[in-house]
């Protein structure tokens, strides 16, 4: 086993332990707050994964902003932890079943790192051939995000641009609260 | 009560927070060579911004970043990377075919590239910062 | 054999796990970050594909002919700040709702609904 195996492992290991102390905790914030570690340690399996610039994104935006935004969230609602809960045999044999079958399909998948995967064979290789020469940037993402697939990541954009028009129409107009809502007779 | 944050957390953030900002211009201008681009430098100077306003409150960073202003700017990207693909098809090319904005195919690649990394960052950048104004404002307003 | 698909498991038992927080926990803040769990393995699902054996990070270099894929890259890239943004928009629609019934818990919402459900039904008949 050599040592890219071993990160990779121990960091998935951690990983879904992380998950789970989050599935049992009960305060809000400690759970905010290990949201932003398991964040970090995506990051760091990003990077032994080969996917830089994933990782980079991943670290900015889920280490860091998502964290911000679910603590400010948790500074509206406070950080009461409901005590209700749903019955639990349900929701276990649903994610059972659903585990079980996805892992029966993981079965014909390639091996991890195959370079002989479907994937790596087809369209792949003609953008780390020829982005170097048609575009003349190293980066291949970025070549692929801004030129090849421009139309994509304009579409992503603007996503994001209608997020934040919904959050500003959400919570920037005037706020009435309290007042019974009237029946209709 | 924001000015009276504790002396260490402000001193602190007045060496971070400058480096922050300038890192995410180098990563916005620096994305075709290394890891990087539009999307992860408008979100690490929108984190720059915001730790500037868990630091020293939001009014004060408001006074630097209006919302008036923030407000254009979500759109200004959006329309920035849009303009670009309608200028390369004024030129002759298929929207957003970067290949004609200059003399030189490569040329053109670079300036497009370039012009809409621009764009998403400044939306995405303008985005970050919005909806964590308006979080924090909603918070305010009991 | 174990190492083959590790990555794969891995991805769907945290795949799970957000699905479990969503549907079993009351609290809406709680269900957000089950919903980022559930994306954040997708995100690994799709970079675990992408990697090949030996290769490294796609930025051209002379001296490297074995990259790893990048079009999942290009893919995930964008999902994540889509992501956030998504996440945002659903923070704020628990905000509003907050304001609104004064909880963020699942079962009271549901039960303050249904008693002004009731209550308009009195006045109906």
């Amino acid at each position: 086993m050599d040592i890219q195996t071993i990160v990779d492992i121990s960091l998935l290991t951690l990983l879904a332990v992380t998950a789970l102390i989050l599935l049992r905790l009960n305060n809000l914030l400690a759970a905010v707050l290990l949201s932003g570690i398991y964040s970090l340690l995506t990051a760091g399996l990003f990077v032994s994964l080969d996917a830089v610039d994933v990782a980079f994104t991943e670290a900015a935006v889920g280490a860091g902003l998502t964290t911000v935004l679910l603590l400010g969230a948790v500074a509206i609602t406070g950080r009461e932890q409901s005590v209700t809960r749903h019955s639990r045999i349900l929701p276990i044999a649903v994610t059972t079943v659903t585990a079980a079958a996805l892992i029966y399909g993981t079965l014909d998948m390639p091996k991890f790192g195959d370079p002989m995967a479907p994937i790596h064979t087809h369209v792949a290789p003609r953008y780390i051939e020829m982005s170097g020469e048609e575009i003349g940037i190293p980066n291949i993402v970025t070549s692929v995000l801004a030129s090849y697939r421009g139309y994509d990541t304009l579409g992503e954009v603007t996503v994001v641009f209608t997020a934040a028009i919904g959050v500003m129409l959400l919570l920037g107009g005037v706020i009435k609260r309290k007042s019974k809502p009237k029946k209709h007779e | 009560m924001n000015n009276r944050r504790s002396l260490i957390l402000r001193e602190v953030s007045n060496v971070v927070i400058p480096s922050v900002l300038l890192y995410a211009l180098y990563v916005q201008f620096h994305g075709e060579y290394g890891p990087g681009g539009g999307f992860q430098a408008g979100v690490i100077f929108a984190a720059g911004v915001i730790l500037y306003a868990l630091v020293y409150g939001r009014k004060k960073t408001q006074k630097i970043f209006p919302t008036s202003v923030i407000r254009y700017f979500v759109s200004i990207g959006l329309l920035l990377y849009a303009g670009v693909g309608v200028a390369s098809m004024f030129m002759g090319g298929n929207f957003l075919d970067y290949n004609v904005l200059s003399h030189d195919p490569q040329h053109g690649q670079h300036l497009g590239i370039l012009l809409i990394e621009l764009g998403v960052g400044i939306t995405v950048a303008a985005v970050m910062i919005m909806i964590f104004y308006m979080l924090d404002e909603y918070a305010e307003k009991k | 054999m174990i190492a083959d698909f590790y990555n794969y498991w891995v991805a769907i038992i945290l795949m799970m796990i957000g699905f479990y927080i969503v549907i079993s926990d009351a609290n809406l803040i709680k269900k957000m970050i089950g919903i980022t769990i559930f994306q954040t393995s997708v995100f690994i699902l799709f970079i675990s594909m992408s990697k090949v054996e030996g290769g490294t990070a796609p930025i051209l270099i002379d001296e490297v002919t074995l990259y790893s894929n990048p079009l999942p890259h290009v893919l995930i890239l964008t999902a994540i700040v889509v992501g956030v943004a998504t996440t945002a928009l659903g923070l704020a629609i628990i905000a509003r709702i907050y304001r609104e019934y004064g909880t963020v818990d699942e079962n009271i919402i549901h039960a303050k609904d249904e008693e002004e459900y009731e209550d308009s039904d009195e006045d109906l008949s």
